[in-house]
């Protein structure tokens, strides 16, 4: 029977030859799951070609047998009327016919998936599918976004309902914890702003404008643009893949059952930390990349620090600062709606954790940069 | 240890930290049996089981497969006797992201060659085998109900016509009928297959209905193995309590023994 040591099993063949009327299948050998690959062929060949009354099976020889062997040997009568009868079977074999019965009896035999259809028309389908997919996400991130502040007007009213510790532990994660990366990018583009000015302003003979040019890019634009695509692909993610692994686990569906709302527990923190915390880390990248504009301009244009300074108070005005710190907290709050939102939109699967995730960073860097023309739009108009 | 173990289990110690879970358990699992192995929650039935497969390493003792130290295997060997176990994890772990039947075509496509179409044929009859509709077999895991759940976990551990199979708790979940016909698929493959079972269970019945045998863990070690009836004479404080506890009585009653 069965009982099968390390050692390699012997494959399974099989002859059919013609005896009168009668189609006799002869089985050799082992038909376990490993070995009946190679007989598939000739057993549905025999199974289409000949009538189902007229085969007979051979089991002198067969060797072992398993459920997945004695699945393949059943297939071959399963038209007739009667698959298991007597005349199907010649010789003897301890377990064979029994257990073709047992797979037999268990088994309904799945139906095919639908083939997929192509074409012109389907394609055109999916274009439609996914502009409606884009304008339904739009108005339940709307959605989702006055759910958020109603939570948070109502725990204004009642101030222990906010969760100072979860708040406190996301303004730590988003805010402190990002700042050395944000801050080292943000040096960067304003060197890379000084260097770009250096070579523009020195062929026309300005090159003291770069103190203009750097402190203008860094504040209105780049300080918080920076803060902004750094809080989608590193909170934001975070966010979805924290409550999404919490909605797979059912841990959502507790809380709600517990009586708690998932809005005031979980969403609701994240939002009012990356909210905060988006002002503060604009200013530090500001900073960063002024500073990074300054070296530059010493180190290439011999411009002193204390003359980039004086210059850089003489002709700024502070309206360049207001502009970027107050788109600051907007996209803090795209940011984390967000991600929160594409969170609570996880499924049972790993699969759809994976692109819910990816959804999330893509939409938040595509709504920052958005809202971004909007605000130079606005600003140009109202002439700051 | 004696000829006719499939797997032995040799003086093992696991431990998490300073948390020591197993301290000198010997267990045999012998061909053909099916061992029920009981205890109370929290006594490491599913770390052994963990242990005996190669997922946790042991702190100390030994693992042997067929007179073979399953430390001591090669890679290749490891891989064919893999292929040789079916394993039930307690909660299922079924592949989140595969449909049923893909899922039960994982091992299949992993161990064996055969054409897309016939594996796909097998993937059925291995569901349906389960006791799941055919209906189940194209959704997703996270679709099912839990009881479904553990029957398509099943199904995946008979793809590679196993023999040994190796369930954690598998009728936990189920009704009461849909856990006799459970019993009942276990029973008729282990007699018609040869299979070699081991099933950790909480559920009398199942211990009554199919298994030859039952190893208590207790106090970090197998405290007994025997035989059902001469188990239930063992003096020992937990087992006389499992199993002359009201719902040991109850079980027993109905079983008419
Ligand atoms: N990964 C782990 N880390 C630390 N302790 C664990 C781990 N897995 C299990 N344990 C501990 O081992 C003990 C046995 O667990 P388990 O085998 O799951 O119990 P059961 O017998 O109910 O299946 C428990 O006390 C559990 O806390
Ligand atoms: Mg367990």
């Amino acid at each position: 029977m069965r009982g099968k040591a390390l050692e390699a099993v012997d494959s399974a063949g099989v002859v059919v030859r013609q005896d009168g009327a009668k189609t006799v299948v002869e089985l050799f050998g082992d038909w376990t799951v490993e070995t009946i690959g190679a007989s598939d062929g000739a057993l549905r060949r025999v199974e289409e070609t000949t009538a189902p009354g007229d085969i007979v099976i051979d089991l002198t020889r067969l060797g072992r047998i398993d459920t997945a062997g004695a699945f393949i040997i059943g297939r071959v009568t399963r038209r007739c009327g009667e698959p298991d009868g007597d005349f199907h079977f010649i010789g003897d074999h301890p377990t064979a016919r029994r257990l073709i019965e047992e797979v037999r009896a268990r088994t309904t035999v799945c139906a095919d998936e639908p083939p997929s259809t192509f074409g012109f028309g389907k394609a055109l389908g999916r274009i439609g599918a996914g502009l409606e997919a884009m304008f339904s996400e739009i108005l339940d991130t709307l959605g989702f976004l006055g759910r958020t502040m109603m939570t948070g007007f109502s725990s204004l009213f009642v101030p222990s309902r906010l969760r100072l510790t979860p708040t406190i532990w996301a303004m730590e994660e988003v805010g402190v914890n990002a700042m050395p990366i944000i801050a080292t990018l943000s040096f960067f583009i304003g060197a890379v702003v000084a260097y770009m000015g250096a070579n523009l302003l020195q062929g026309l003979g300005f090159s003291v404008f770069t103190v203009e040019l750097v402190g203008i890019a860094v504040l209105r634009e780049f300080g918080v643009l920076i803060t902004a695509i750094m809080l989608a692909g590193r909170s934001d993610s975070a966010f979805t893949a924290q409550i999404g692994a919490m909605k797979m686990q059912q841990e959502v569906d507790a809380m709600r059952v517990l009586g708690l709302d998932p809005f005031e527990v979980l969403v609701l923190p994240r939002v009012i930390a990356c909210t905060l915390m988006a002002p503060l880390l604009t200013f530090g990248a500001m900073i960063a990349g002024i500073f990074g504009g300054m070296l530059v301009a010493w180190s290439a244009q011999d411009i002193s620090p204390s003359l980039f300074i004086t210059r850089f108070h003489e002709q700024l005005d502070w309206s360049h600062f207001l502009v970027g710190m107050s788109k600051a907290p907007v996209f803090g709050l795209v940011v984390a709606i967000i991600g929160c939102r594409q969170g609570m939109q996880v499924g049972g699967d790993v699969e759809s954790l994976g692109r819910r995730v990816t959804a999330s960073v893509v939409q938040s860097i595509f709504a920052v940069i958005v809202l971004e023309a909007l605000f130079a739009m606005l600003y140009l108009e109202l002439g700051i | 240890m004696t000829q006719d173990a499939l797997i032995s289990v040799r003086g093992l110690r696991t431990a998490f930290g300073p948390h020591v879970i197993h301290e000198n358990l010997d267990l045999d699992i012998r061909r053909g049996e099916i061992l029920g192995l009981v205890g109370g929650s929290g006594t490491g039935k599913t770390v052994l089981l963990n242990t005996i497969l190669g997922l946790k390493q042991p702190d100390g003792g030994d693992v042997f497969f067929e007179g073979h130290r399953y430390g001591g295997l090669s890679r290749a060997d490891r891989h064919r006797v893999n292929s040789r176990w079916g394993v039930l994890f307690q909660n299922g772990a079924l592949f989140t992201s595969l449909t049923v039947r893909e899922n039960v075509m994982a091992p299949l496509r992993e161990h064996v060659s055969m054409p897309q179409e016939l594996m796909e044929e097998i993937a059925g009859m291995k569901i349906g085998l389960a006791g799941l509709s055919p209906e189940a077999a194209d959704r997703y895991p996270s679709e099912l109900s839990g009881g479904m759940r553990k029957r398509a976990a099943l199904a995946r551990a008979l793809a590679l016509d196993p023999d040994i199979l190796f369930l954690d708790e598998p009728t936990a979940g189920l009704d009461p009928i849909g856990a006799a016909a459970f019993d009942s698929l276990i029973l008729e493959l282990s007699q018609a297959l040869g299979l070699t079972v081991l099933m950790i269970t909480h559920d009398l019945d199942s211990l009554h209905a199919i298994c030859d045998r039952v190893a208590v863990l207790a106090d970090k070690k197998v405290e007994a193995v025997a035989p059902l009836e001469a188990l239930m004479r063992n003096p020992h404080p937990w087992i006389q309590e499992y199993f002359h506890g009201p719902r040991g009585r109850a079980a027993t009653a109905g079983q008419g023994g």
